[in-house]
């Protein structure tokens, strides 16, 4: 039995038990570093990414009900050679220390500014609330948001 | 039983690297070593790595190799040594490959750790830089034909001020040039002739992190590999009575089922398989559980006021004639509780052994240090072992870092050739990293009638904020502790001042005529302690500078007027009236208490440190909002002055500034580790909340550049003064002094009650 996946616009399969959580089939499977293991029951996000651009906790995610959506992480959003808005605009502002829980802060952010374009302070403020950062980069994160929000609008 | 340790020059001596004892004088604080050659000293590390080539490496390619003894841990430290190579060397930073922390490859520097890192490695590259480019130099001059003074070099390429042919370091440079020891004797170029230093170069780790290129040791991946989980016992010191390691061993994809005394892990071909396989062992195994732990709350410190412990006088400065004109005594206790360093990730570590050697992959703070241990704890021999650094999540100190590496190691030796990935669970890194040692620190000071404090007293009891590996007399690494013929940890130690550990920042900058302070370093730890960012300085500072308001509000002084009028460093009263000019503080504008609406009170505090007393200068004033109903604190604004002395990336030293606020305003606002009499606690984020981003404060940070004056580290500067001015923003606003942490709502409101 296999599990058929449509990641960053590719179709893959994988031979993992159906309640597989979508983070291990994502990162060993089909070699996504983007999205990462904290805390394994949806408190961190550390592991968003994108179904049918809503961003999901990967760690609890069965991948098997992901089958049917298009499922986007970081790697799709752009390249070193070719940077989305939002990558750019964290690169700009630096906004990392250790990174570890900036693909997730990432992730976020696009189905944020996809849902809404322009959003203000508080509203960015209010969609990053349940992601944890642990360096204390939170500002730099807020200003690159609001950076790729002006420059994609 | 209490053990008293006066400092003298004959104890006040500790071990360093194992095997090389060194005293240091009391009254020239100078190194002397008993063992050691006469060499003569180098400048940073290179005293103790002292090979050119050991540093730095010039191919004919056009491309320069750095090493670096110390590590990436979000800091940005590869990216501020490269500015500094560049800028002596005279070569694009593009150019550069920086190799760190591998005991195969790389200086040892012992740890990245203590803000020391451009002070030690980077002191030791612009050495060994100046060095080798004026070895090339010489060489272009030979070639050339002229002298020295009459070269220009631009990016490796060297031309003479006359015009004509010139030379390049890339067809100059040979293996045999930089083969031989430093001679310290190249001084690095003056400030003035700077080009990178001082410029805010971007990091150069970030593109990879925002586009998901390999950043981490999480992201690695190896032929064969396999995935690990650990097993930890149920308490620490619980004891395994049995486990059905069959059941374990019959599940899907499992390859190695480890048991090993009290260590429990296994190995699966995949990842989820391994996590399912570890659950259901957790679930068959049964623990003897001794109910030794220590009360949790605010029952914690009396009990360790009576415990066991090694009592030091730090400080004993005399006046008896200025301490009798003190007509009024203050005295007041603050505590802070045990608390995480809850990394996002779980500490991860790659092992692979090859008949009898070993490679690890992790993210230790110290590769050479973790060797040693695991070269201990393995029984085998160092010249066997590698240890490789690779990034991991941000530590703030002891993490399970080290831990799991001899985790990885010891299940990786159960499949000969065959790497194994190991990644603690979340609640695996809340449960065992060492934690920052809970403080209770008793201050008291007199003073006189012109409200100047003429006597000062600061107390602290503590567990040690160091118990990292590389110890003489143990082995810190978990497991160690737990297999059938287990080792054991190293006793409690403290960090000797100037830096010190438990009594980091005890020590006033303040001058006054008459102090004292003493550290009770407690000798039995039964949770497990260690380093986290800043060891005693938060706690610290927090009780001094909150100390210095009730001083100054009893003079009737403003708090920062009372601040400089006690100071005597020029530097520290200058961050000081930097951020009160940002902030715009008003002189004893009483009352700053702004009640905004019903049920908020509005305050404003300031706090101040220079980090160890010798590195960072940093001053912070907050603005907090108390709601009186939810008992929330809310941090609206912070603005900070720093000064670091020779700044070498602007961008990169705010960012770490920023953070530190942000790090310690959830620290102080929300974080405390909880446990009964048998188990910890704390198991995930909701049991341990952190700052989030509506709470985030609004900054404005500003530095004080003095390109003449040494660097001093900044990665720690910001939370003591961030906590002190929390703190005393609090008290300013509601007119109660909370001198426990954390301000959570459930304290505020019984403060406010």
């Amino acid at each position: 039995m296999t599990i058929s996946l449509t990641v960053n616009g590719i179709r893959h399969r994988s031979a993992a038990a159906p309640d597989t959580p979508l983070l291990y089939v994502l990162r060993n499977d089909i070699g996504i570093n983007s999205a990462k293991y904290g805390c394994g029951i949806a408190q961190c996000g550390a592991c968003t990414v994108l179904i049918d651009g809503k961003a999901v906790r990967s760690c609890v995610h069965p991948a098997s009900a992901a089958s049917k959506g298009k499922i986007t992480t970081l790697e799709g959003l752009g390249s070193p050679d070719k940077l989305h808005a939002l990558q750019k605009a964290f690169i700009e502002e630096q906004a990392a220390q250790c990174g570890y829980c900036i693909s997730g802060m990432i992730m976020t952010a696009k189905a944020l500014l996809d849902r809404v374009p322009n959003p203000s302070e508080s509203e960015i403020r209010e969609a990053m609330a349940n992601n944890l950062c642990r360096c204390g980069t939170h500002t730099r994160i807020l200003s690159a948001i609001a950076r790729a929000a002006k420059e994609l609008a | 039983m209490k053990a008293t340790t006066q400092l003298t020059p004959s104890r006040r001596s500790f071990l360093k690297a194992g095997t090389l004892t060194i005293a240091f004088s009391w009254s020239a604080f100078a190194p002397v070593s008993a063992q050691a050659p006469a060499m003569a000293p180098l400048p940073g590390s290179l005293n103790s790595n002292r090979m050119l080539d050991g540093w730095l490496r010039i191919h004919p390619n056009g491309t320069v190799t750095v090493f670096t003894g110390k590590v990436e841990l979000g800091q940005g430290i590869l990216t501020a040594l490269s500015q500094m190579v560049a800028d002596e060397l005279d070569v694009e930073v593009k150019r550069l490959e920086i190799i760190s922390g591998d005991t195969a490859r790389t200086p040892n520097e012992g740890y990245t750790a203590g803000s020391l890192s451009v002070q030690d490695s980077g002191t030791a590259l612009r050495y060994a830089c100046a060095e080798a480019r004026g070895l090339l130099l010489q060489a272009a001059a030979t070639k050339l034909g002229v002298p020295v003074s009459e070269l220009n070099v631009r990016d490796g390429s060297i031309s003479k001020t006359s015009g004509g042919a010139g030379a390049s370091y890339w067809e100059l440079t040979s293996e045999a040039m930089l083969r031989h020891e430093a001679t310290g004797k190249t001084a690095p170029k003056p400030s003035s002739q700077h080009r990178l230093i001082g410029q805010s170069l971007q990091r150069r780790d970030i593109p990879a992190k925002v586009t998901g290129g390999e950043a981490y040791v999480q992201d690695m991946r190896l032929p064969k590999m396999v995935y690990g989980r650990v097993v930890r016992p149920s308490s620490p010191r619980a004891r395994l009575i049995s486990v059905d390691e069959a059941v374990v061993r019959r599940m899907p994809g499992v390859v190695a089922v480890l048991r090993d005394g009290n260590f429990l892990a296994v190995a699966a071909k995949r990842e989820e398989q391994a996590i399912a396989a570890s659950r259901a062992m957790m679930a068959s195994a049964k623990w003897d559980e001794p109910a030794d732990l220590p009360p949790s709350g605010a029952a914690l410190f009396p009990y360790m006021k009576q415990q066991r412990a090694q009592v030091t006088v730090v400080s004993d400065k005399k006046d008896a004639i200025a301490a009798a004109t003190g007509v009024r005594t203050l005295e007041s206790e603050f505590t802070r509780p045990y608390a995480a360093h809850a990394p996002i990730g779980p500490s991860c570590a790659v092992a692979q052994w090859d008949a009898d050697k070993l490679r690890v992959w992790c993210h230790s703070q110290g590769v050479f240090p973790l060797r040693g241990d695991l070269a201990k704890a393995l029984r085998t021999p160092v010249d066997n072992i590698t240890v490789i650094n690779r990034e991991g999540s941000g530590c703030y100190g002891q993490t399970g870092a080290d831990d799991v590496a001899m985790d990885a190691a010891l299940l990786a030796r159960a499949l000969p050739g065959v790497p194994v990935k190991l990644q603690w669970m979340r609640e695996d890194e809340f449960g065992w990293e060492p934690l920052g040692s809970p403080m209770v620190m008793k201050l008291k000071a007199s003073l006189d009638s012109a409200g100047k404090v003429v006597d000062w007293t600061h107390e602290l009891w503590s567990y040690t904020h160091n118990s990292r590996p590389l110890d003489p007399d143990g082995v810190n690494l978990l497991a160690a502790w737990h297999l059938q013929k287990p080792l054991t940890a190293a006793p409690a130690r403290n960090i000797p001042q100037p830096s010190g550990g438990s009594d980091r920042n005890a020590l006033p900058l303040y001058v006054f005529p008459q102090q004292k302070v003493i550290n009770r370093l407690l000798l039995d730890a039964p949770i497990r302690t260690s380093a986290l960012r800043t060891l005693g300085a938060y706690p610290n500072t927090f009780a001094l500078e909150s100390f210095m308001d009730e001083l100054a509000g009893a003079a009737g002084v403003d708090k920062l007027e009372f601040r400089l009028q006690h100071l005597s460093d020029q530097r520290a009263k200058a961050v000081l009236e930097r951020v009160a000019s940002m902030a715009q503080w008003q002189s004893n504008a009483l009352p700053t208490v702004v009640k905004a609406n019903a049920g908020v009170l509005k305050g404003r505090g300031v706090g101040f440190s220079k980090y160890k007393n010798l590195a960072v200068y940093c001053a912070v004033i907050v603005d907090v909002a108390v709601d009186t109903q939810s008992g929330a604190v809310r941090v609206e604004k912070a603005w900070s002055a720093v000064d670091a002395g020779l700044v070498i990336n602007p961008d990169g030293l705010r960012n770490q500034i920023e953070g530190g606020i942000i790090q310690s305003t959830s620290w102080t606002l929300h974080e405390a580790m909880k446990n009964d009499a048998t188990y910890k606690l704390t198991r995930n984020w909701s049991d341990y909340p952190i700052l989030r981003f509506p709470e985030v404060p609004v900054l404005k940070v500003e530095l004080i550049n003095r390109p003449e004056e040494r660097s001093l580290g900044v990665g720690e500067g910001a939370q003591g003064p961030t906590v002190a001015a929390i703190a005393n923003a609090f008290a300013n606003a509601t007119g109660k002094r909370l001198r426990d942490l954390p301000f959570n709502p459930e304290r505020v409101k019984q403060a406010l009650a």
